[in-house]
C-alpha cells in the first residue's frame, strides 16, 4: 500500500533526467536542488546512491552533494510517507490555531514531529511561514495549500487520506502524492496547472471592495 | 491622469477574479505582452531611464530604486548578463508574490522579458521558493505557454532579441530570500551569503553581472512600461512612489490581499478589513501589536495606526515598510509567545555561517524559553537586550539583524507582559482565545 517502502532506484532513465535537468544552465550544477527533487520523487528520499548519482553527473564528490542536500529542509534523510503533512506553527498560524491543530494531530496520528504513520502513509512535521498567512491556520500536503483548517478539518483530512478518499487542495488539484509532487519540482510538469481557482477568497478581498467602490488607478497614457 | 485615485488601485491585482486568469488568452484579453511590444520598440537605455524615471523601489523589502539597480549592470564586461527574480517569498507574514504567481503568471514573465531586455541579458531565472506546489505549476505553464507564443526564446516579437527562462524551485530555507544566498543556491551551492562588494551587479550569477529583484517589483515593470513613468509616479507619496499589496492576517474580521498606493495607513486598511476581529461573545477586541512589513520589521502598537505606510514614514516611526506583511495580533495574544516563535523560526533558519548569528539566536532562544516559562529574572531582559547588541549590524546579513527586530521592539513597548510571567511564574494568557475557532475549544 505504501509508496514509502517501495524503492525503485536509480535507473538509467533516471540519470537520463537528471542529465537533462543539469543541461538546463549555463554551468550544470545549477541543476542540483532540481536533481535532488527527482532522486526524492524516485527514491521516496535522498538516498546514497541518488547522491551518488548527482555526484557523477556533475563531476562533484558525494560529500559536496550531501553538504548542499542537507542544507535545505525539504530534502528528506528517512522515507516520506504518501502525503507529507506539514502544520504551520510560525508565529501567526500557531497563534490562530497551528499549535492545537499539531497537538491533535501528533496525538490522532500517534507520531511526533518529522515521523511517519506505520502504515507509511503519512509524514506529520511542522512547517514555517508558507506564504499564506491570510488564509491562517495553514496545513500543507505534498507542498498543497489547504487553508483555514481547524483540529477537526485537520483530523478529516488525514483521516481521508489515509482511507484513499479523494481531496483537493483548497486552491489547486486533487492531492497528488509527495513523490508525484517532488517530481513536478524538478521540472517535470504534470498537466495540473489549470486545475483549481485562480485564487482564494482572501487573496481577491482588496479587489472586490475596490469594485463594490468603483475605485481604480489612475488611467494610463 | 487627473481623475481621483481610489482608496485602492488594483493594477497588479486587477485581472485576479478572471475566468482562467493564469492562461496566456485570458491575459492577452486584458492587453497582455502589449507592453513588451512598446518595450521592444524603445533602446533599453530607454526602458532603464523609465524604470527608473518611475520611482520604483524593491518590493522584496529593502526598497533599493529598481531603475537604479539596472543601470549599476556594467555593459563594457564581456560576460553574460542575467536576471535572476527572487521569488522565495517566506519571510512571516508576507504572502503577496504567491497568490500573484498562482493567479497572474504572466505578468510576471512579461516582466521578466521587459527587464531581461533592458539590462541585456539573454538568460533569466525565476527562483520560486520549492514549498508551493500549485504555483510552480502555474509558472512552469506560463513559461510554456509563453514560448510557445513567440514571447519568449529566439527572435521575440520579431525584434532580434533572444531570451530563455528557467523555472527554478527552492528546496526550503527561508535564508534564500537573501539575494546572494540565492545565487549561490541557483548555482547548486548551500544557500549562504556572499561578502560584498563585489555587489551582484558586477559579479552575480556565476561571477557575472547580475541583476536580482523581487517578484513584485518585476511584475510591476509592464504597467509602468504599458502607462507610462509618469503614472507611476503618481500614486504613493514623494519618495514612495506607486502601488504595492498590503496583505493583512491575521486578527481581522476579513483578512487578504490589498493593492493600494503607498502612505496608505493601517487604520485605513483596517476600516476596509472590517476591523479587528470580534470576540465569539460578540465583545469587541482590541489591536495590540502588528508588524508593518513581516517578522524582521520592528513591531507597532495601536499609537501607530495613521503611520502612513512608505518607506521614510514608517522609518521614521522605528520599524520598516519591508514587505508590507502586515500580522495583525489582538489583546489575546501573548507577546512573549509570539516573540518567542519568531525567534525559534531565525534559530532554525540561520545558515551558519556567521557566528553572532548562528550562536546568537540559539542563546536568544534559551533565554526567551525560559521567560516564557516565568523562570528566569528581571536581568534576562536586559541580557537579551545585550545579546540583540551583539548581533544588530555585527552579523553577516540581514537575518541576525532581523531576528533581534521583534525581540528589542517587544521590550521596548511590552516589557511589563515579560515580568508579568516572572511574577506568574507562567504564561498569564490562555492560548485558546487567540485561535480562530476558540468556541468550539472551550
Amino acid at each position: 500500500m505504501s509508496a514509502a517502502n517501495d524503492q525503485h532506484g536509480i535507473t538509467d532513465a533516471t540519470r537520463a533526467e537528471l542529465r537533462e535537468i543539469a543541461a538546463r544552465y549555463p554551468q550544470a550544477r545549477s541543476g542540483l536542488l532540481p536533481m535532488l527533487h527527482l532522486v526524492q520523487s524516485v527514491e521516496g528520499r535522498v538516498t546514497p546512491e541518488g547522491i551518488q548519482a548527482c555526484a557523477d553527473i556533475l563531476g562533484l564528490t558525494e560529500a559536496e552533494v550531501s553538504g548542499v542536500a542537507t542544507f535545505y529542509t525539504m530534502y528528506k534523510r528517512r522515507p516520506v510517507g504518501d502525503y507529507l503533512v506539514g502544520v504551520c506553527t510560525n508565529t501567526l498560524c500557531a497563534v490562530m490555531g497551528g499549535d492545537a491543530i499539531f497537538d491533535r494531530l501528533k496525538e490522532h496520528l500517534e507520531v511526533g514531529n518529522d515521523e511517519t504513520t506505520a502504515d507509511g502513509s503519512i509524514t506529520l512535521e511542522h512547517v514555517e511561514c508558507n506564504a499564506a498567512c491570510d488564509y491562517a491556520p495553514v496545513v500543507m500536503v505534498n507542498w498543497e495549500f489547504v487553508d483555514n483548517q481547524t483540529p477537526q478539518s485537520a483530523v478529516e483530512l488525514v483521516d481521508d487520506l489515509r482511507n484513499g478518499v479523494e481531496r483537493h487542495s483548497t486552491r489547486g488539484p486533487r492531492l497528488c502524492t509527495w513523490r508525484e509532487a517532488e517530481r513536478v519540482l524538478a521540472g517535470f510538469p504534470d498537466g495540473l496547472a489549470d486545475e483549481g481557482p485562480s485564487a482564494g477568497p482572501a487573496s481577491l478581498v482588496g479587489l472586490s471592495i475596490a469594485h463594490e467602490n468603483d475605485w481604480k488607478a489612475p488611467s494610463g497614457d | 491622469m487627473t481623475e481621483t485615485q481610489g482608496t485602492l488601485t488594483p493594477v497588479l491585482t486587477a485581472n485576479w477574479a478572471d475566468d482562467r486568469s493564469w492562461t496566456l488568452s485570458s491575459y492577452a484579453a486584458r492587453g497582455g505582452y502589449d507592453a513588451l511590444d512598446k518595450a521592444l520598440g524603445m533602446s533599453p537605455d530607454e526602458v532603464i531611464t523609465m524604470v527608473k524615471d518611475s520611482g520604483l523601489r524593491g518590493r522584496g523589502g529593502a526598497g533599493f530604486p529598481t531603475g537604479m539597480k539596472w543601470s549599476f549592470i556594467p555593459q563594457d564586461n564581456p560576460n553574460p548578463k542575467y536576471l535572476v527574480v527572487n521569488a522565495d517569498e517566506s519571510e512571516p507574514g508576507t504572502c503577496k508574490d504567491i497568490p500573484l504567481m498562482m493567479a497572474s503568471p504572466h505578468t510576471l514573465v512579461e516582466g521578466v522579458i521587459i527587464s531581461s531586455y533592458a539590462i541585456r541579458a539573454n538568460r533569466a531565472f525565476i527562483y520560486v521558493r520549492g514549498e508551493v506546489l500549485h504555483v510552480v505549476r502555474r509558472l512552469q505553464a506560463a513559461v510554456a505557454e509563453a514560448y510557445a507564443a513567440g514571447h519568449l526564446g529566439t527572435d521575440i516579437h520579431g525584434s532580434g532579441y533572444d531570451l530563455d527562462l528557467v523555472i527554478h524551485a527552492g528546496a526550503g530555507a527561508y535564508i534564500c530570500g537573501e539575494e546572494t544566498a540565492l545565487l549561490d543556491s541557483l548555482e547548486g551551492r548551500r544557500g549562504q551569503p556572499r561578502l560584498r562588494p563585489p555587489f551582484p551587479a558586477v559579479a552575480g550569477l556565476y561571477a557575472s553581472p547580475t541583476v536580482i529583484n523581487n517578484a513584485e517589483s518585476i511584475a510591476s515593470v509592464p504597467s509602468i512600461v504599458a502607462n507610462g513613468a509618469e503614472w507611476f509616479a503618481g500614486m504613493g507619496t514623494e519618495k514612495s512612489n506607486g502601488f504595492g499589496i498590503f496583505s493583512l492576517s491575521g486578527h481581522v474580521n476579513r483578512p487578504g490581499q490589498y493593492e493600494a498606493p503607498l502612505g496608505i495607513t493601517l487604520r485605513q486598511l483596517l476600516e476596509l478589513a472590517g476591523g479587528v476581529r470580534v470576540a465569539p461573545t460578540g465583545q469587541a477586541r482590541e489591536l495590540k501589536f502588528w508588524t508593518p512589513g513581516g517578522s524582521s520589521t520592528p513591531l507597532f502598537t495601536a499609537e501607530h495606526l495613521d503611520v502612513p505606510l512608505d518607506f521614510e514614514s514608517v522609518g521614521a516611526a522605528g520599524s520598516m515598510l519591508g514587505t508590507r506583511a502586515l500580522q495583525i495580533f489582538d489583546e489575546t495574544v501573548c507577546v512573549v509567545r509570539a516573540v518567542l516563535r519568531w525567534t525559534e523560526f531565525y534559530k532554525h533558519e540561520s545558515c551558519g555561517k556567521c557566528t553572532p548569528c548562528r550562536e546568537g539566536t540559539w542563546w536568544l532562544v534559551q533565554v526567551l524559553t525560559r521567560l516564557e516559562k516565568g523562570q528566569g529574572s528581571p536581568e534576562d531582559l536586559d541580557l537579551l537586550l545585550d545579546q540583540c547588541d551583539n548581533i544588530l549590524g555585527r552579523s553577516f546579513c540581514a537575518l541576525g539583524d532581523g531576528a533581534t527586530s521583534p525581540i528589542t521592539s517587544s521590550i521596548k513597548y511590552f516589557r511589563d507582559e515579560y515580568l508579568a510571567h516572572l511574577e506568574q511564574g507562567g504564561c498569564p494568557f490562555d492560548p485558546a482565545r487567540s485561535t480562530l475557532f476558540e468556541e468550539a475549544m472551550a
